[in-house]
């Protein structure tokens, strides 16, 4: 991902206010990425995400003049989605219940790993087969929303705590538990299948303590 | 103090963010040294992480900035809105 430029920023609403509002093309591409997935983690569909996030693009640009920089753009914007994303699911009824969860972040709640000693490696090399992406994606996507809005942001839009917690309107403390957890539930899930992707070294040096293959 | 296997789960997510003091860092390190089911644990952690963060994952649809910035462009350049 882009890495946000205050200075570029700045100018560039500087100059879009002031009549060249071409140049705000430039100014929400670098944001593009992290609205859609964050809507689409929302709205579980992509054409829904898609119009969502031409809606977003718009309102930012609507509202431009409002911005104040006491947050990063990208964090300003990416709550304008949030707003457009949970508007939608209320004009639907399909606000999810699965947000009930936050009340429970205080907990640290245990968790049982997927404990297997032969998969070391990241099959990276793999990703170029689509089955790996395809495998990665429905295990986000089966993770309750809470949690998957904050991997999305922290982990595949790689944005730091803060501002995953201005953008998702909870706490830091919040971001890293929900995180935790996340990657937990992914770990639990994922390690045992992605062993077959690994690229062979040893074989059948596995050690399975709580599940079976 | 020796910690536990549950107790290093626990910390594995802050300990792959470098978000745990030096105190229990060196606590953890020590652990794994002699654990491999803890090691292997927060390999396949942190190779989950690395997955999903690479951009070959999550891809947005074909042809979405496109759409979106011919639409940017209606809205940039109104004809007959005040």
């Amino acid at each position: 991902m882009t890495a946000p430029n205050p200075e570029f920023e700045a100018e560039t609403i500087r100059r879009i206010l002031a009549g060249e509002r071409h140049l705000f093309h430039d100014l929400i591409r670098p944001c593009e990425r992290p609205i859609y997935f964050l809507l689409m983690s929302l709205l579980h569909n992509e054409a829904e995400a898609e119009d969502a996030a031409q809606d977003t693009a718009i309102k930012v640009y609507l509202n431009l003049k409002n911005f104040r920089g006491d947050s990063q753009f990208r964090t300003w914007v990416l709550s304008i989605a949030r707003n457009e994303g949970l508007g939608r699911l209320r004009k639907a009824g399909t606000r999810r219940e699965d947000s009930l969860e936050a009340d429970t972040d205080e907990q640290t709640g245990d968790y049982t790993p997927a404990i297997l000693t032969s998969w070391r490696e990241v099959p990276l090399e793999a990703l170029e087969r689509e089955e790996l992406g395809a495998l990665l994606r429905k295990a986000i996507d089966g993770l309750p929303e809470i949690y998957r809005n904050v991997v999305l942001l922290r982990d595949i839009e790689e944005m730091d705590v803060r501002e995953t917690a201005l953008a998702l309107g909870i706490t830091e403390g919040a971001v890293k538990v929900r995180l935790h957890r996340a990657r937990a539930l992914l770990q639990r899930d994922l390690a045992p299948r992605l062993e077959g992707f690994a690229p062979q070294k040893t074989a059948g040096k596995g050690l399975f303590g709580w599940f079976k293959r | 103090m020796r910690i536990d296997c549950k107790h290093v789960w626990q910390y594995i997510s802050a300990y792959i963010d470098g978000e745990v003091d030096a105190e229990l860092r060196a606590e953890i390190d020590r652990h794994l040294e002699t654990c491999e089911i803890c090691s292997a644990v927060l390999d396949s952690t942190r190779n989950v992480v690395v997955l999903v963060a690479d951009e070959r994952v999550f891809e947005l649809p074909t042809g979405f900035s496109q759409r979106l910035h011919a639409r940017l462009d209606q809205e940039l350049e109104p004809t007959g809105s005040s």
